[in-house]
């Protein structure tokens, strides 16, 4: 029994390593690829790194390999931004409360999906606006201007992503709709906003909002980067649910009119909840995209979590070392990375689901 | 009255939309209204006249003639000739290295086809921009400084950048360019010709071979004649900096590396599912005819799975152009980093600046969408 399992690992390594002199070159290229690779980085990590220390002489060694103390020393500040220490907690108790919807709802088969999206939906942005901002009740108010780190990060692509759901939504509609000028309004703004970089459209909203709007009105950065980004995002949304618009056989928008319901009536009861549902691994993939979009903002001066990394790498002389700026750059890289594959692969799974669902 | 056509779908639908055009109207009238008056306010002059006034700084890139007399007009068309320059060569490589790794993705060695998603699976997941700030920190920590003066085969290599040596135009070369032309030419003809005596005869023609002589031969040949009339202007150490040849910027180098790595892992993608996307049959089709394994991915399964690569592939291409924007992170000096950057800070015609840049990564876009349009077509008819 323990031979032929033997014999089969030996056939399966002819087979797929093996199998002639050209595979069994490219074999040993990866393998050579992947020792030295994993040996330096392993090397740089692990076995030369510098792990405790007060400031950066203590990696400012020669052959000296990543500099963790900078990265523990920071970490809050890379985390929650210049946001105050004593408050702080109400950062965290607001990941909890959102946790606590979005878990549940991203799990098949929990009940009660409804009640969670009204939650999130209604519920969960007004808790979390009072309490991130406060100002009101006992909570002392804390400025945008503080704001920053994977928390900025997670505030820019969640609230981009919420505003430009129903935009995007109302984009798609117009643009599949009968009307000529709603359509046409609806494709000119979808393919400028695709056409232009979010630099520009970044630029357009840090320099050119405040001169749209009359002068007493004034706008905070955030604000103003937040909606840049949400107009940017609606613009991609709105081409993943007209995919899903799409995907819906016409009976159904027949079946809806013949049953004599409003326009707002088929959507909103027929088609939408059917298309959605399509694309929401399209969503999350947009979601991805507008997570990863949002180191764009340091360009336009607000600290995410790669723009407080990228500050603390070059603009901090207590910890400055040859090693500091890559050990910032793995460590924000890892974080992002963490955030873009799990839901990528999350995004892969209810495809499968629903590929399953539709069998 | 009646109240019936209150009910009608075609008035209703035309309300909505007389509604919705005075509301688009209103808005634009308003931010037009507010913004003329802010900009009065402000002092800010408007209009297109400052495009005719000097700029007044220099551009550490310029593949046009440029000097800091040039006017902002002029800035207008260094930094958009960057940022083509950035894009084409961006474009060239991460769609050679997108090919490579996708079909490496489909190799039937287990380790590379691993170690090609373990590639595809990092560096898509992370942001570009920290790519990008990384490979520029990287480049400049491990470039030479300019004094170590690291010079072998005529290339020097510092961190203000790398040179490379430039070739002198003398006279008689334009005959051999004039050579290379026609060989050009030559080449076509002879794929027509080989592409008819195929149909006719069924015949096949190495056609490529031919007309790879003829498009290296005649300007070989005239080059050779005129007695090889070409020389090269080597980098040499200055008091400062090398000095001469022709310079890759850091900059340009960092942006290259960052956007080829980052594109090349979607192109990755899209040329694997591109390939899984031909049926197995057609595969087998075409082996049971007796076509070699050579041929049955050059005649069948490669142009099937273009049809179904290209359309998502030039959006990589624009994505590709439009990220070219993060040079202003690094200060490669393209279109949004010298125009949409020290211009508008200069001038502070926000409007105009703003316009002016989002409007031509708009016409790139339209351009290719046109081009894409127009393949698509063609690509159909060829369908059966």
């Amino acid at each position: 029994m323990a031979r032929a399992r033997h014999e089969t690992r030996i056939a399966w390594l002819k087979a797929n390593l093996f199998s002639s002199w050209g595979n069994t070159a490219l074999t040993l290229i990866s393998l050579a690829i992947i020792s030295i690779v994993v040996v330096r980085f392993l090397d740089w990590a692990l076995f030369s790194a510098v792990f405790s220390g007060d400031d950066g002489a203590a990696c400012n060694k020669p052959g000296a390999g990543a500099c963790w103390p900078f990265i523990a020393h920071k970490f809050g500040l890379f985390m929650y931004g210049r946001y105050p220490d004593a408050e702080r907690w109400r950062i965290n108790l607001t990941y909890a409360l959102a946790l606590a919807g979005l878990v549940p709802l991203m799990l098949p088969h929990v009940p009660g999906k409804l009640w969670l999206s009204i939650y999130l939906v209604i519920v969960f942005p007004v808790v979390g606006f009072v309490l991130v901002t406060g100002g009101i009740f006992w909570l002392p108010h804390v400025a945008t201007e503080l704001w920053g780190g994977l928390f900025l990060t997670l505030v820019v692509a969640s609230v981009g992503i919420a505003a430009s759901f129903p935009i995007g939504i109302l984009l798609a509609l117009g643009r599949r709709s009968a009307l000529p000028i709603v359509r046409w309004v609806s494709i000119g703004f979808i393919e400028f906003v695709r056409g232009v970089p979010l630099v520009t459209v970044l630029f357009m909203a840090s320099v050119m909002l405040p001169l749209f709007l009359p002068p007493e009105v004034t706008f905070d950065k955030l604000l103003r980067a937040l909606i840049g980004v949400a107009l940017f995002s609606a613009a991609y949304l709105a081409e993943v649910i007209r995919g899903g618009l799409q995907a819906i056989p016409r009976g159904q928008y027949e079946a809806a009119d013949a049953l004599g319901l409003s326009y707002a009536q088929k959507m909103g009861l027929i088609v939408l909840p059917q298309a959605l549902k399509l694309v929401i691994p399209g969503i999350v993939n947009s979601f991805i995209a507008l997570f990863k979009d949002t180191s764009l903002v340091l360009i336009i001066g607000l600290f995410d979590l790669l723009g407080i990394v990228q500050q603390s790498i070059s603009a901090d002389p207590k910890w400055f070392s040859p090693q500091t700026a890559a050990t910032g750059y793995v460590f924000a890289g890892f974080i992002f990375w963490i955030f873009c594959f799990s839901m990528s692969r999350y995004s892969a799974f209810l495809e499968r689901r629903l590929a399953s669902d539709r069998r | 009255m009646s109240l019936d056509w209150l009910y009608d779908r075609k008035t209703r639908g035309l309300i909505f939309q007389i509604a919705l055009l005075i509301g688009v109207a209103a808005f634009f009238v308003e931010i037009g209204l507010n913004t003329a008056a802010n900009l009065r306010a402000q002092n800010i002059a408007t209009g297109f006249g400052f495009l005719d006034r000097p700029a007044g700084f220099d551009i550490s890139q310029t593949l046009i003639p440029y000097s800091s007399n040039s006017t902002y007009g002029r800035v207008f068309w260094v930094g958009l000739t960057n940022t083509l320059l950035v894009a084409a060569i961006g474009i060239a490589l991460a769609t050679i290295l997108g090919f490579i790794i996708g079909l490496a993705r489909l190799s039937s060695n287990w380790l590379v086809a691993r170690l090609a998603t373990v590639y595809v699976e990092i560096v898509r997941n992370i942001p570009l921009l920290l790519q990008l700030l990384a490979w520029y920190f990287t480049l400049l920590i491990s470039l030479p400084s300019p004094q170590a003066d690291v010079r072998l085969l005529g290339v020097g290599v510092s961190d203000r950048g790398v040179y490379l040596p430039a070739p002198v135009w003398q006279p008689g070369l334009g005959a051999v360019l004039v050579a290379l032309l026609a060989g050009i030419a030559g080449a076509a003809g002879i794929g027509v010709w080989a592409r008819r005596k195929r149909l006719a005869t069924g015949e096949q023609v190495p056609a490529f071979w031919y007309g790879l002589a003829a498009v290296i031969a005649p300007p070989l040949l005239v080059f050779l004649a005129l007695g090889a009339p070409l020389s090269f202007e080597l980098p040499k150490l200055g008091r400062f900096n090398l000095e001469g040849g022709i310079v890759l910027l850091p900059e340009l180098m960092a942006l290259l590396l960052a956007l080829t790595l980052y594109t090349a892992a979607f192109i990755a993608e899209i040329v694997r599912s591109g390939i899984e996307a031909v049926p197995r049959g057609q595969k087998e089709a075409a082996a049971a005819l007796g076509l070699r394994p050579w041929q049955v991915q050059r005649l069948v399964v490669i142009p099937q799975a273009l049809r179904v690569v290209i359309p998502p592939l030039t959006n990589q291409y624009l994505n590709l152009t439009k990220n070219s924007s993060l040079a202003v992170a690094i200060g490669y000096p393209d279109l949004v980093s010298v125009f949409a950057g020290t211009v508008l800070n200069q001038t502070n015609q926000a409007v105009e600046v703003i316009l002016i840049t989002m409007g031509v990564y708009l016409g790139i876009s339209l351009l290719t969408a046109l081009a894409m349009n127009w393949f698509n077509a063609r690509m159909a008819l060829v369908e059966r």
